[in-house]
């Protein structure tokens, strides 16, 4: 017997009584102000961020980004907020974006009631560019925002309109401030293995 | 109304001024007629929690057979009460004399609030206490609302002291954390139980207090045995001792 | 792992009592800013009951919620293994990992491919293997095991690392400045990030409508492991599943709350099949989890999302430490499902706890710790792996307890003795109570023989 067949014949052996499924059609906490939460939470999981209005605050923001980084290697899918001179359509091999100082990619959708991002690559070749780049900016359309997780996944699900919510993309991910770590001695550290920097623009018209 | 009063076997051996101030308490709030029926020995925790269950059921069956005729059993011990109510099951050959006995067994503080409904009672404590929440009591017997979960904050037993002239109450940096003693485990488990006894003990005389207080016996012993033979200046009294002396009530013959 | 039993190991660290203190402070935090986020959202409580429902409808139809994660895994280019055990799971990720050539293999935390002792083991057949969050790989440095489930190296002081790394890594002798050691851990670790030639994670949540499954890490290092080689090994507890894609919303706001009191971790990585071009591999792992699910008193333990609330509440754990459990899981949940392993092994471990019930009022999927742990100490009892004098003092007190004639005895023999004997009578080495704390004040009479005297002298109380 295979162990795909032993394991499902002991689990079925066992199974205790039918216990029904919950409804998750509450009432949730939700924000009147949205982005300031977000930003509220976002400061404090070590991250950074604002909303602009119009292209030329956005290149502005990510000007003084560039700047305050001294980034060198640039790796933009969003060309409103920079050119940048990293091709990320071009490149196949992950490993060649390990130089790139500083990622400028799109957003999905925001969490206010814990800063976090949906990004999903669905306009990003490579995932590695979330991850590997020393620091990243999102760039996210301004009512793109809900106010907690439940509503975020409802939200995936709509946008799929009846498709797999993760479309052609195998993978997404929710982030949330720049990465961390407080395994020594508890001490919080920004920039573990993933970005140094997080900053996230919400972009209006 | 009937009221058996249980007082559990250490209390009955070594405190029994624990179980006077019960009894002067339950008299003085007026709950029907006191008895003391001596055929009462112990609820059987200390076996059962040591998994040893045959030997509990024999002090099990003599709790059920010795109690099962009052219309009330109450006993100034969260564990032991914990143990009738919810630890019962399997102990207990009879099992509907077993739910009656189980739907009427209190503990002393939540019989005051809850069946008697008293008021908090005036009287006279002028002292800081520091409030010790035993485990079975809070967390078992939802005597008070416990600091893990997200609800109103409720306490019965510092209710019954809320109005006492001159109480305060020392404030804790953990309200709720447990003192270490654990049945068997303070035996057998001896060095993390002292150091969470004393843990315990110095968050109260950081908090300021003087007198230490709780509804359960076995923390007080525990922590008075480290508060003795660590000569601490802090006077241990069960709560029932305390609202009984804060009452005026005669705690000697 | 050790032989010794929880106490004496217990003794041990509290032997170190600045060490202890340290290490119950640092986990106390922890349970505080746990406390700061469950107060904080007014419907936690609604969350946790939501969860618990959710877990223990998978796992009343977890046969079928198997089959249908391993479908749409499959439809999505996954491949799906099964293994019994450990030895099978290991030996599953090895053939993975010899077929294509890999010698270099990055790791992200995985409780499951601790307790199924998988690094010794593809270290054994030549295979490097780095664990690549930051704790994690202090304690591979150290050749230790980790001491907490989510914190691993929560046990270790920074001028430790300090030291660690000036031998390892080439920092600065005496450095402890935790910010330059991570940035020293962070060179070292990007260069196995890519040069690694395959990725293995663990699995928070499979979810079964999808076939797809999440990672949660703060790091950051899971998703470099899994976006930079072409191989992606997913190591996946049975229980791990939850029906439908909207459950996430549920599990995600507890699980980092439950955790360290944060809203969120910093990546939360939900992958819905292979990476274009590369392999995705699914290894579904029993390894004792249909024997727990065979068991009515322990079955819900199942549904545990391993956050490690439980550890750091519990005021046992945080005074002796994750070693002094001697599995891989430790604490409360530890000492509920590795007994189902090894009865005898690990008898002590239901015995490490006063059932203060913390533990169950922070564990986001309501979990009856101290039930079940109360329930491993009458099997194990029941199985006759007490200790025979602690089996001789509760039968003993049984008798003693349930006799009248003996308890008023007993009971009076030993007032008497507390009254009259000098005192290396009363503490001497037999009296292990004595050690530490003085008995009780030994009274004149007992309440009985005191209420027994008032009803000689006046009427029977009532009023």
């Amino acid at each position: 017997m295979s162990s795909r067949d032993h394991i499902l014949r002991e689990v079925r052996r066992s199974l205790p009584a039918d216990a029904p499924l919950p409804s998750l059609d509450r009432q949730w906490t939700r924000y009147e102000d949205p982005h300031a939460q977000f930003f509220e939470i976002l400061r404090g999981v070590g991250g950074a961020g604002r909303i602009v209005a119009g292209e030329q605050q956005l290149r502005e923001e990510i000007d003084r980004v560039i700047a305050a980084i001294g980034a060198k290697q640039i790796c933009s899918v969003i060309p409103e907020a920079t050119a940048g001179n990293v091709d990320i359509a071009a490149i196949e091999d992950p490993h060649d974006l390990a130089s790139v100082d500083l990622a400028i990619l799109p957003g999905e959708l925001a969490v206010a009631e814990n800063a976090a991002v949906w990004v999903n690559g669905a306009r990003v070749r490579q995932r590695v560019a979330y991850f590997l780049s020393q620091h990243v900016v999102l760039v996210i359309p301004h009512e793109r925002i809900a106010s907690n997780m439940h509503e975020a996944y409802a939200w995936l699900q709509q946008s799929a309109d009846g498709g797999s919510p993760f479309g052609e993309t195998t993978w997404g991910t929710f982030m949330s401030g720049p990465s961390k770590t407080a395994d020594i001695e508890q001490a919080l550290v920004i920039g573990a293995h993933g970005a140094r920097s997080l900053h996230v623009f919400f972009t209006k018209p | 109304m009937r009221v058996g009063l249980f007082i559990p076997c250490y209390i009955d051996q070594f405190y029994p001024r624990v179980g006077i101030a019960t009894l002067r308490l339950l008299e003085h709030f007026h709950a029907g007629d006191i008895e003391f029926p001596t055929s009462q020995i112990c609820c059987g925790q200390p076996m059962a929690n040591a998994g040893c269950v045959a030997d509990a059921r024999p002090a099990a069956e003599r709790f059920v057979a010795t109690f099962r005729s009052y219309d009330y059993i109450v006993a100034p011990s969260g564990s032991c009460v914990t143990m009738v109510r919810n630890h019962y099951h399997g102990l207990v050959a009879d099992e509907v004399a077993l739910a009656e006995v189980q739907a009427k067994t209190f503990e002393l503080c939540e019989f005051l609030t809850d069946v008697l409904k008293v008021e908090p009672p005036a009287g006279r404590f002028p002292r800081r206490v520091g409030l010790h929440q035993s485990c079975h009591g809070l967390r078992e017997l939802r005597l008070g609302s416990d600091s893990e979960l997200n609800i109103q904050p409720f306490n019965k037993t510092e209710l019954l002291l809320a109005n006492l002239e001159g109480i305060e109450f020392a404030k804790l940096d953990r309200p709720d954390e447990c003192c270490g003693f654990g049945g068997s485990f303070a035996i057998y488990e001896e060095g993390v139980s002292c150091m969470m006894g004393r843990d315990r003990i110095a968050d109260h005389e950081r908090g300021g207090a003087e007198v230490l207080t709780a509804g359960d016996m076995s923390c007080l012993m525990h922590l008075d045995g480290l508060i003795r033979r660590e000569r601490r200046p802090l006077r241990v009294l069960h709560v029932a001792e305390l609202l009984a002396e804060a009452l005026g009530l005669p705690l000697t013959d | 792992m050790q032989t010794q039993e929880h106490p004496s190991a217990a003794d041990a660290f509290v032997a170190d009592d600045a060490h202890a203190h340290w290490h119950d402070q640092a986990l106390w935090f922890i349970r505080a800013k746990r406390d700061k986020c469950a107060h904080g959202l007014p419907e936690w409580e609604e969350l946790r009951e939501l969860a618990a429902q959710i877990k223990q409808h998978t796992i009343a139809r977890l046969g079928d919620y198997l089959e249908q994660f391993e479908r749409n895994a499959t439809r999505l280019g996954a491949v799906v293994h099964w293994a019994r055990d450990a030895a099978e799971h290991n030996a599953i990720v090895l053939k993975l990992l010899q077929e294509r050539s890999v010698r270099r293999l990055v790791k992200s935390k995985s409780m499951l491919t601790e307790e199924c002792g998988l690094n010794p083991f593809l270290e054994q057949h030549g295979i490097e293997v780095t664990d690549t969050d930051l704790g994690e790989w202090i304690v591979q440095l150290r050749h230790e095991h980790p001491s907490h489930i989510v914190l691993p190296a929560i046990h270790i002081k920074k001028e430790d690392v300090g030291e660690l790394f000036h031998r390892e890594l080439g920092t600065e002798k005496g450095a402890t400045d935790p910010a330059y050691l991570t940035e020293a851990a962070r060179h070292r670790l990007r260069e196995k990030f890519l040069a690694a030639e395959a990725g293995l994670t663990g699995v928070n949540f499979g979810i079964a409508e999808t076939g797809g499954f999440v990672v949660c890490t703060n790091e950051g290092n899971s998703d470099l492991g899994t976006s930079l080689p072409p191989i992606h090994i997913a190591s996946m507890g049975i229980e791990k599943l939850i029906p439908r894609l909207d459950d996430m919303g549920v599990f995600l706001r507890l699980l980092a709350r439950s955790a360290t009191g944060q809203p969120i971790t910093a990546y939360s990585t939900h992958y819905h099949g292979p990476r274009p071009g590369c392999e995705l591999h699914i290894v579904l792992v029993d390894n004792g989890r249909t024997k727990l699910l065979a068991s009515e008193e322990f079955r819900n333990s199942l549904r545990c999302i391993r956050c490690g609330a439980c550890l750091n509440t519990c005021p046992v754990y945080r005074r002796s430490g994750g070693h002094s459990y001697g599995v891989s899981v430790a604490g409360p949940i530890g000492s509920i499902v590795n007994p189902s392993r090894d009865p005898e092994k690990h008898r002590s471990l239901p015995f490490a706890c006063t059932l203060c019930g913390s533990c169950a009022d922070v564990c986001p999927v309501k979990i009856d710790l101290p039930n079940q742990l109360l329930s491993w100490r009458k099997r194990i009892a029941d199985l006759g792996l007490i200790e025979p004098s602690k089996r001789r003092l509760m039968r003993l007190a049984g008798r003693i307890l349930s006799t009248p004639r003996l308890y008023a005895f007993a009971g009076k023999a030993g007032r008497t003795l507390l009254r009259f004997a000098p005192r290396w009578v009363v503490y001497n080495r037999f009296n292990p109570w004595g050690r530490q704390r003085e008995m009780p004040l030994p009274p004149k009479e007992s309440f009985r023989q005191w209420h027994s005297r008032q009803s000689r002298d006046d009427k029977p109380s009532s009023s």
